[in-house]
Parts: C-alpha cells; sequence; structure tokens
C-alpha cells in the first residue's frame, strides 16, 4: 500500500529530522533509496527543482517523492507526514511547555543530536559526490570515472569561494544550480 | 477568546506571501518573518522571535512550518497555528505538484536531460557548502567534535560498502549519548558536593535524580556508585 507506506515514511522524517530542510535531505535519501523509489540521480534532479522553487525544501521535496509514487493522493500524504509531527510537537510547546528549552536534558539530548546532523549533511553531500564523480556509490557497482562531472564542481567551488572573498556574498543557490545547468548542456551536448 | 476574523486572515495571507516567496528553505525565511511580523504587523516582541527562533532550531522538522505553527499559535491560538502552517506549505505544494506532472516529460527533452547531469554536481556542492555552514557554526566540544568525526567516517564507510544502516539510528545515538554525558556530568557534580558536604545526605537526593533521569542511565549510574 503505497499510499500508507509514503506518510508513515515522511510521518517518521518529520519526528526525527532536526536542524531543517538539509539535515531532512540524509534522512530522506536513505528511504527513498532503500524503498526503491528513486535512483539517485532522481533524488539529486528533484533537490535541485526544490532549492530552486519557492518554499521549504523539506515540503518541495515530500510533495515532490510523494507525487511522483502516489499522484495527487502520495503528494498530499508524505507531505502531511511531514508536517504533522512538527506541528503537534511545537503546539503542545507553544500551549504546555513554555520552558521546554530550559530544561537540561533537552540541551544535553540536543548537544548530541547537533553535531550529528550537522556531520550527516557533509556525509551525504561526499556520497552523493562520490556518486556522481566516479560513477557508482558502492563498491559492488562499476566504476566510471566522470571527468566532466568533476569540471562542473571545481568551477562551482571556484565561483562560491570567489564570490565569498571577492563580493563578500554566499552566491545564490540558483545562481550554482543555472550555471552548472548551462555546463552541463556544454560539457554534455556540445563537446 | 474568540479572535476576530480579519486577524486571522491576515495571518494566513502573511504566510501565504512567505511560503511563495522565499527560496532556500527556512534559514532564508528568518529574515522575512521578522520583518513582517515583528517590525510591520508588532504581533511579536523581538524577544519573542528570539524565542520562537529558538524553538523551531531544536525541534524536529522543518524550520518554516515550525515557526509558522509557533507564530500562528501566539498570535491566534490553536486556529492560527493551523491557518499559519497550512499557508506556509501551501504554495510550496502547489508549484511542486504541477510541475512533478511534466517533470518527466521535460527531463526526456536531450539538452535538458544534460543540463540536469550538471545540476546534480551544483546539488553536490550546494549540500557540501550546507554542511560546512552548520559544522561552522557548531559549539565545538570534545564531544561534538568526536560524535561528528565517527558519523562522517561510519556513514561513508557504511554507504561505500552498501551496508544498510539506518540514518535515523545515527541522530537518535547521537541523542542519547548527548543525554549520557549530561546525566554523566550531573552525577559527577552530586558526587563531589556529596564528598564535600554531608554524606548521608546525598544518596537519596541522587537515587530519586536518577530515577527522574531517562532509563539508559541506569548502567552509569551504577558504575558510578560501585566505585
Amino acid at each position: 500500500m503505497i499510499y500508507l507506506q509514503l506518510f508513515l515514511v515522511f510521518l517518521e522524517v518529520g519526528a526525527v529530522s532536526f536542524g531543517g530542510g538539509y539535515g531532512m535531505i540524509s534522512l530522506i535519501r536513505d528511504e527513498v533509496l532503500s524503498h526503491g523509489w528513486l535512483t539517485e540521480a532522481e533524488l539529486m534532479n528533484f533537490i535541485a527543482v526544490s532549492e530552486s522553487t519557492p518554499g521549504p525544501i523539506a515540503i518541495n521535496l515530500a510533495t515532490f517523492i510523494g507525487s511522483s509514487q502516489g499522484g495527487l493522493l502520495g503528494a498530499f500524504l508524505a507531505t502531511l507526514g511531514v508536517v504533522l509531527p512538527a506541528f503537534l510537537i511545537i503546539l503542545c510547546i507553544a500551549a504546555l511547555l513554555k520552558n521546554f528549552l530550559k530544561y537540561k536534558g533537552v540541551q544535553g539530548f540536543l548537544s548530541g543530536v547537533r553535531p550529528v546532523v550537522a556531520s550527516l549533511i557533509l556525509a551525504t553531500a561526499v556520497t552523493m559526490g562520490i556518486r556522481v564523480i566516479f560513477g557508482l556509490s558502492s563498491v559492488k557497482e562499476s566504476f566510471a570515472f566522470e571527468y566532466k562531472a568533476l569540471v562542473i564542481l571545481a568551477v562551482l567551488v571556484a565561483v562560491g569561494v570567489g564570490s565569498k572573498c571577492l563580493l563578500k556574498k554566499k552566491a545564490s543557490p540558483i545562481v550554482m544550480i543555472l550555471l552548472s545547468a548551462g555546463m552541463g548542456v556544454l560539457l554534455y551536448g556540445v563537446f | 477568546m474568540k479572535k476576530p476574523l480579519p486577524k486571522l486572515l491576515a495571518l494566513f495571507l502573511s504566510f501565504l506571501k512567505i511560503g511563495a516567496f522565499t527560496f532556500g528553505g527556512g534559514y532564508a525565511m528568518i529574515a522575512l518573518l521578522e520583518n513582517e511580523f515583528v517590525a510591520r504587523k508588532k504581533w511579536l516582541e523581538k524577544e519573542e522571535f528570539l524565542d520562537v527562533l529558538a524553538v523551531a532550531e531544536s525541534t524536529p522538522g522543518p524550520i518554516a512550518v515550525n515557526t509558522a505553527t509557533y507564530i500562528g499559535y501566539k498570535v491566534a491560538g490553536v486556529l492560527g497555528s493551523i491557518l499559519a502552517t497550512l499557508a506556509v506549505c501551501l504554495p510550496a505544494f502547489a508549484i511542486i505538484f504541477t510541475i512533478s506532472l511534466f517533470f518527466d516529460r521535460f527531463l526526456s527533452l536531450t539538452y535538458v536531460g544534460y543540463a540536469f547531469r550538471g545540476v546534480q554536481v551544483a546539488v553536490v556542492y550546494l549540500i557540501a557548502s550546507a554542511g560546512f555552514r552548520v559544522i561552522k557554526g557548531m559549539k565545538k566540544s570534545v564531544l561534538s567534535v568526536i560524535l561528528a568525526s565517527l558519523v562522517f567516517v561510519a556513514f561513508i564507510l557504511l554507504s561505500i560498502f552498501a551496508l544498510r544502516f539506518s540514518t535515523i539510528f545515527y541522530i537518535l545515538i547521537g541523542g542519547a549519548v548527548g543525554l549520557s554525558v549530561y546525566a554523566f556530568g550531573v552525577m559527577r557534580e552530586r558526587r563531589r558536593e556529596r564528598l564535600s558536604a554531608a554524606p548521608s545526605e546525598g544518596t537519596d537526593a541522587e537515587k530519586r535524580e536518577g530515577v527522574s533521569l531517562e532509563g539508559e542511565e541506569a548502567p552509569e549510574e551504577q558504575k558510578e556508585e560501585e566505585k
């Protein structure tokens, strides 16, 4: 039953995803790949679209994945699943536990969760990067070095670092996505 | 305690606007929220707004949803929280659902396919830079550095060797470790107090404290007592 599965998976993700949208990506990736809903490349396309459209990334991703697996109802249930835990937890805190953050136990718990989430974000990027550049994500798959992907990554890093040092401003995600789309057309289509 | 409709409507429209015009997720939304609710509408004090943010960042779920629910509740109760949350999700849902109907056909165009092969690299870059940003902003302590490094190495090794270990477990283990370290610190503090003050009084208090903490700390407490 795909609808129930979508709802439960996103309910679970919504309930344990600390640290907002990016923290959620590693959780969603894990679930989506292990259920065989999407390939890594498809997921990355979805993430790119979610980054370049307005709204919270988590909602965008849930809607997108839900829709790809179960149409409108799937999209609705996945989004509801990801929102519901946050909504209920915040409601409890706002109405009953006003001193939520003052409990030392909560701080203790978060002091362990925060570094883990930070590290998961980076580790997810590295795993995706290995896949994009070496064409494999585990030793079970065959190796195919994608030098074009490496070129694109190098240009993005150069632009990112350059804009931070010269313009004192973080390059916007949309600029990076458009830039890489252009390079993709150029490298894969023209050359 | 019934709020007048205009306020609810204004709340709904504000969050609809914020949901429709913020790119780049929750953190990009914060400046907009502050401008809308603290500076313009004056529904929240600056202080209250900072509290809302602190809670939103410390609880699971999308930051945008957390802040919408909280601000909605503060401004207009339960109904307010429902409307605010609905409003902040609605534009994203409608836009993405529409895109998802055409996405496969769009992607099957040859050059769009090439473009997205490039875009996948940008996704790696964006997630990595978000990761660096979060790690840079993280409070550095022995615990956090050890936890972050262990998780990083474990995650990459397990995924290279295609071993399945749910990401949720990393987060829960991290939380359990953080809680244990905190409980351990409390117990050592109490022990020190007990040794310096009257020794007979402390024991009872410590036992009571131990019960009120999480179950998983029990073994550590025993170890401490055996010493």
